[in-house]
């Protein structure tokens, strides 16, 4: 980047918000290590695009992206940076000029990036040389909507919000269109589940009711979760359960017997009852689905859980380089 | 005490004690989720005790699952609660009734008592903090008298400020931030359970005891203005 962009400009160098699109979040890995004062993870819903992002600029994986959701942004830089964007398959528009998505491009100074139409999926996720460099909040730039945490002000980006620019720390990899990692959803995704954690407060054909047919992605869905519409499961020992834990991708079913699949914002606690968890390596498809889109489940072994991360971490990590 | 280990997927084992809210049960968790904490095992993310059960999250790609399974059933096996006193209470201000207890007398006639007994027989109990959730610093407290246990609302209010005093047939809680919320409003606190700009941005956590204490509203405004967050307002006795 020119050292010119710094001495001309008052304040840290900034990317700013000309138009913020339908719900645009600064995330990063997330909150951990709170929960037990109910304060909720956050972080990307598609963490495995979050963090290709970080590694196509250079970025550790732990630097705030953007979550871009279904509408994009369009947005300004201040000095030149190195900028990518992944996930949700957007045409990218550069000063008018269309750049690649999953690929590392050079914004210039003045410049501005408009997302156009989308092609595939729903969230997409921008990184910068440098990261978002908003003031963590208890160890996180993760914004959660719900309790105004994180981010900036806790709430979506709006028209004319600056948002500061860390120091970009090194080169990013080499420059070239990636294959994603993460095999975008046609509007449709068959998901791995694992039973339980409470799969016995459901009749035992649950699992199997649970694979039948396809659940739609309700309306009001959202980062907290996808409320689901499909075969209906049936309780044999009643609805409510004394409160506990919500692990991210557990499916719990309130009296309708319509599962919920709890998403990023999820609450660290719940009452209802889960039937099933998605397994940690699918939580990224999951993410790139919307409402109306629909989810196939299905039951895999432990081994097949474990091979599939084990897959994606070796496909990151040979993008991340050494020093992640 | 009973206990069975599931897992929640591949990055979570979950804990279950005995299926009944209750203060042994819940401090047997507790003390399970605090010994697992202190092993600071590799991979692990997060220990979250709640009621009856507790969630341990880890990273299936840097966790032993084998060497986890057996300390988790360790500590499983030989989780007591802890013995002695019970902790001082946390004391808690409420300014009840009129604006700010909005449901104060649906209680009391639930309760076929006046106001005034519902207070006395909500600020007469030293409530056992049994988990946090919902939203940052929520706490759980109970359990509370049975004669003032109104169930919760059926249609949430989308709205109930911060500071707000409630009660949920026997739990009772402050809400820390303005949200939606179901909960039987009888009062607010000028105290904030939860500010992250604080050095100890959360008030409570589970196994704490806390005991409310009505104030009027000229004491609830001083509070307020001195700042709720202030330490001294709820401090330990």
């Amino acid at each position: 980047m020119t050292e010119d962009a710094h001495h001309l400009r008052p304040g840290a160098p900034a990317l700013v918000v000309v138009k913020p699109g339908m719900l645009t979040t600064i995330q990063d890995e997330g909150r951990w290590g709170l929960q037990a004062h109910g304060v909720p993870v956050a972080g990307p819903m598609d963490p495995v695009s979050h963090r290709l992002a970080n590694a196509l600029v250079g970025n550790d994986r732990g630097a705030a992206t953007l979550e871009v959701t279904l509408v994009g942004p369009e947005l300004e830089f201040d000095d030149e940076r190195i900028v990518a964007v992944t996930g949700a398959a957007f045409d990218l528009w550069l000063d008018g000029k269309s750049v690649p998505h999953n690929a590392a491009f050079t914004a210039a100074a003045g410049s501005r990036l408009r997302f156009g139409e989308r092609r595939l999926g729903a969230r997409a996720y921008l990184a910068v040389a440098g990261g978002i460099n908003v003031a963590p909040t208890l160890g996180s730039r993760a914004t959660h909507l719900i309790s105004a945490m994180g981010g900036l002000e806790g709430r979506a980006l709006r028209v004319a919000d600056r948002l500061p620019l860390g120091q970009p720390m090194r080169s990013p990899a080499a420059a070239g269109q990636r294959t994603p990692i993460v095999a975008l959803p046609d509007r449709h995704a068959r998901i791995r589940i694992r039973p339980g954690p409470q799969a016995e407060y459901f009749s035992p054909d649950a699992l199997e009711v649970l694979q039948s047919a396809p659940y739609v992605i309700a309306q009001h869905s959202d980062r907290m979760g996808f409320r689901l519409e499909g075969p209906p499961l049936t309780h044999h020992r009643g609805a409510d359960i004394i409160s506990d834990a919500t692990p991210l991708g557990v499916l719990q079913v309130p009296a309708s017997g319509q599962p919920i699949l709890l998403m990023a914002d999820r609450q660290t606690t719940g009452g209802y009852p889960k039937v099933a968890t998605v397994i940690s390596a699918d939580i990224a498809v999951a993410g790139q689905l919307g409402p109306s889109d629909t989810i196939t489940f299905t039951v895999c072994t432990p081994r097949e859980a474990l091979g599939a991360l084990i897959a994606q971490e070796r496909a990151l990590m040979a993008l991340e380089g050494p020093w992640s | 005490m009973n206990y069975r280990i599931v897992p929640a997927g591949d990055s979570a084992l979950i804990v279950e004690f005995e299926e009944r809210i209750d203060a042994a049960v819940n401090a047997c968790t507790i003390a399970c989720a605090a010994a697992i904490q202190r092993a600071s095992l590799a991979g692990i993310r997060d220990v979250v005790p709640t009621y009856r059960s507790l969630a341990i999250y880890f990273d299936p790609l840097r966790t032993d699952s084998d060497a986890l399974m057996e300390r988790v059933t360790h500590e499983a096996e030989h989780a007591v609660a802890p013995g002695g006193a019970p902790p001082p209470p946390v004391r808690i201000p409420v300014c009840y009734g009129g604006e700010f207890g909005p449901d104060l007398h649906a209680v009391a006639s639930f309760a076929h008592l006046s106001p005034d007994e519902v207070v006395r027989v909500h600020t007469s109990a030293i409530y056992r903090v049994f988990m946090l959730g919902f939203v940052p610093g929520f706490a759980y407290l109970g359990l509370v008298d049975e004669r003032i246990a109104m169930p919760r609302h059926s249609t949430p209010r989308i709205r109930v400020p911060a500071g707000s005093v409630g009660l949920a047939g026997v739990q009772t809680g402050v809400y820390p931030a303005e949200t939606p919320g179901g909960w039987q409003l009888i009062g607010r606190t000028p105290v904030r359970p939860f500010d992250p700009a604080r050095a100890q941005p959360f008030l409570l956590k589970a196994g704490d005891a806390v005991e409310f204490y009505p104030i009027d509203r000229t004491e609830f405004d001083r509070l307020l203005e001195r700042g709720g967050n202030h330490r001294s307002a709820a401090a330990h006795d």
